[in-house]
């Protein structure tokens, strides 16, 4: 009977891959958070003045505000003077002659982001790669641009494409959102920005890769995306963080916004460190994410597997106010240990023949929690809105919790909303079918695991896919094809 | 290929095996029959390391290995196979990822490298004719949806991909029309050779007018209280338990 116990052990057991840190000199500015704070992040950055009003309004509604609550996680306090709100390894620059610190590209090597666009993953894959506040490089700007796509940094984005920014930015998740949206519009440092002009369709994966490596500093990354009319893009994001004793914070928003007949695939693979095996340190990783499926026809598709950080907190929702246009979210959240997940999605259905749907596998192991929250809407308008959820939750021993909380609110007769939810665990009879077999209990674990999240790993590109499937499971190598 | 010697098994604290020994050569086929509750699944799930189980007393070789030291997967890749009276059904693992699973491990045991994806489905191709598995068979989930007989088959057809040297049925006639019982008895006769030998294990002598055992044992209350030819099998099919439990003497 302790064949599972044994597997959960191991699980605890494991080593957090990319714990390390980069030795690299980094300028940080002093802690705490005040106007001057928001000044000196805004002025580091050479923003236009446009850009730190912006800052500014939002820093002063989030003094006024107070932590949500409601999630079914238990944030620690945060001491929010006690962080620093701007990291920049980059700010040792060498000679001018464009080129980073090795010791960055040695970093990024080592996650297995290369920056070198000779080297980049089967040549189709542009990076954008971030470390604490700073964008260290994005990589086929040049070729993207041949086609008028734009991508890059925020901040240079910001400073480059200005218009293009302010007229989206903060037009999908408002500072007024919520308390951490507040605080990361006063504050973010670096994130992505992506362009797709009419009628293009992107021709590689566009990548975003964070990595939190100063102490007690946190990471507020922004992210926009802008697909124009019958344009398609696929976006995908990795992050991870050295392992240390405290808590460090990840407060991001990611907008999206979608115009018609246009596609955007974003597909994240979260692995910030989830803390020890007694719950001690760890990211908290407390994030907005929203499309706004602003055209007709128009399609958004997140994808998530999420493995790290000891609190996730995180709704990557849909408002669908296009007419016809369709939304998908599909995740697996792992919690472990003493992680806490409270994550799912929103979809908002405004308008007319709107479909969504939600695949949500959650497997929790150790001592974790792992929440589902969604909420499906229909506005009077909406008519024929159509929404799928399925939930799922596979538990991993005993001492591990998974709950659901699905809200449902329809104003429109003719919405069809259907909602399922199944919560299993690994059975004893699969896994001594399994060793009688030949498979061993922990390669058993990470089959099933995997055939379980498949329909979600499915949806995400190649190389993540194989990225995701190792996360999921202490070793499946060679044992899934 | 087996020696069992004294074996005492317990669930819980029901003791169920009270001294079984049993010797099994190459090439041999065993039948072990007996009335419902004798110890017959239980002795199969001893013999492969079922973890519910306790064994108290006695001793068990494969191939001269000490078998109950060894943890089941280990057992599986010495070569001893048990088809499930009651297969299980994993979601979401298909049957190709899963045998894939099964055969690189016991590759690895035996320090061979993985097969390769051709030469893999090649096999897998193979070995479904022996129970005339159809090719959906290798996207299909793990027993999911499968119906008894397919279940069944798909049992011998993991024992013809694995290979063992020791093959024991668990009632793998029960719940089986006569159509899937022949499917699955040829299929069986195909696997056998003298180098591997076989334990039936089955209420009723129809699987055995088709796999035909040297040795037929009857287990009673956790002991085998007879065994014989394949001649027993028919005169318990004839006459039921009843002379066998007056001979053993109730206890």
């Amino acid at each position: 009977m302790n064949s599972s116990n044994e597997f959960v052990r191991q699980v605890a057991e494991q080593k957090y891959e990319f714990g390390f840190t980069t030795d690299v000199h980094t300028e940080i500015i002093e802690k705490g958070l005040n106007e001057d704070i928001v000044r000196l992040i805004s002025a580091k950055k050479g923003e236009p003045d446009w850009m730190l009003e912006f800052r500014l309004r939002a820093f002063r509604y989030w003094k006024e505000q107070t932590e949500p609550k409601w999630g079914h996680v238990h944030v620690p306090p945060i001491d929010y003077q006690a962080i620093s709100y701007y990291a920049d390894p980059m700010a040792k620059k060498p000679t001018g002659d464009g080129k980073i610190d090795p010791e960055l590209e040695k970093t990024f090597d080592k996650l297995g982001i290369p920056l070198e666009e000779r080297l980049a993953l089967s040549g189709n894959t542009a990076v954008d790669a971030i470390m604490d506040s700073v964008s260290v490089k994005t990589t086929f700007k040049e070729k993207l641009g041949e086609k008028g796509i734009i991508f890059c940094s925020i901040g240079e984005a910001i400073k480059e494409h200005g218009e293009l920014v302010r007229q989206y930015l903060g037009t999908v998740v408002p500072y007024r959102d919520n308390f951490f949206a507040a605080l990361n519009s006063a504050v973010f440092s670096d994130g992505s920005f992506v362009y797709i002009p009419k009628g293009v369709r992107c021709p590689m994966e566009l990548s975003s890769y964070f990595r939190i490596n100063a102490r007690n500093t946190g990471q507020f990354e922004r992210t926009l995306i802008v697909a124009d009319d019958d344009s398609y893009v696929s976006y995908l994001e990795g992050c991870t963080a050295p392992m240390r004793d405290e808590n460090q914070l990840h407060a991001a928003i990611v907008e999206i916004i979608v115009n018609d007949r246009a596609e955007v695939k974003y597909s994240t693979v979260q692995n910030w460190y989830p803390g020890d095996e007694q719950g001690r340190g760890g990211v908290l990783n407390l994030v907005t994410k929203r499309g706004d499926l602003r055209g007709v026809n128009s399609k958004l598709s997140w994808t998530q597997v999420e493995t790290g950080s000891a609190i996730t907190w995180k709704y990557p929702s849909c408002v669908l106010r296009g007419d016809n246009s369709v939304a998908e979210f599909y995740s697996v959240a792992v919690t472990n240990n003493y992680q806490e997940a409270d994550t799912g999605t929103k979809m908002i259905h405004i308008g007319k023949n709107t479909r969504s749907t939600i695949i949500s596998k959650g497997i929790s192991a150790g001592h974790s929690q792992n929440s589902y929250r969604g909420l499906v809407r229909a506005t009077a308008n909406a008519d024929n809105a159509r929404n799928y959820s399925s939930c799922d939750s596979l538990l991993l021993g005993s001492e591990c919790g998974a709950h659901t909380f699905p809200y449902m609110d329809v104003h429109n007769d003719t919405a069809i909303f259907e909602h399922e939810a199944t919560t299993s665990k690994i059975s004893e009879d699969q896994l001594f079918y399994c060793n009688q077999r030949g498979i061993p209990t922990e390669q058993a674990v990470g089959l099933i695991v995997n055939g379980y999240a498949k329909e979600v790993l499915n949806k995400l590109p190649m190389e993540f896919a194989v990225e995701a499937q190792k996360l999921l499971s202490v070793s499946l190598e060679g044992t899934v094809g | 290929m087996l020696e069992v010697r004294n074996l005492h098994a317990k669930i819980g604290d029901k003791e169920i095996l009270k001294g079984i020994s049993l010797t099994v050569k190459d090439g041999e086929t065993h039948a072990i029959m007996g009335p419902n509750g004798s110890g017959k699944s239980t002795l199969s799930a001893v013999l492969v390391g079922n973890p519910l189980y306790e064994v108290t007393e006695g001793e068990a070789f494969f191939n001269d290995k000490n078998l109950l030291d060894m943890a089941p997967e280990d057992r599986a890749h010495e070569g001893l196979f048990l088809s499930f009276q009651y297969p299980v059904e994993i979601p979401g693992v298909s049957m190709t990822n899963f045998m894939r699973a099964a055969i690189n491990e016991k590759r690895k045991y035996h320090g061979l490298e993985p097969m390769n994806a051709a030469e893999f489905l090649k096999l897998m191709r193979e070995k479904r004719k022996v129970v005339e598995l159809d090719s959906k068979l290798a996207n299909r989930s793990v027993n999911e949806g499968f119906s008894g007989g397919e279940k069944k088959r798909n049992e011998i057809f993991q024992m013809a991909m694995l290979e063992p040297k020791l093959s024991i049925l668990d009632e793998t006639d029960s719940g089986l029309d006569v159509d899937a019982m022949r499917i699955v008895a040829e299929g069986v006769n195909k696997l056998q050779t003298p180098e591997t030998s076989c334990i039936v294990i089955t209420h009723y002598d129809r699987l055995l007018e088709m796999i035909r055992p040297q040795y037929v044992h009857v287990l009673y209350k956790g002991r085998i209280v007879k065994t014989g030819g394949p001649e027993l099998a028919r005169e318990i099919q004839e006459h039921g338990y009843d002379w066998i439990k007056e001979e053993a003497g109730e206890d």
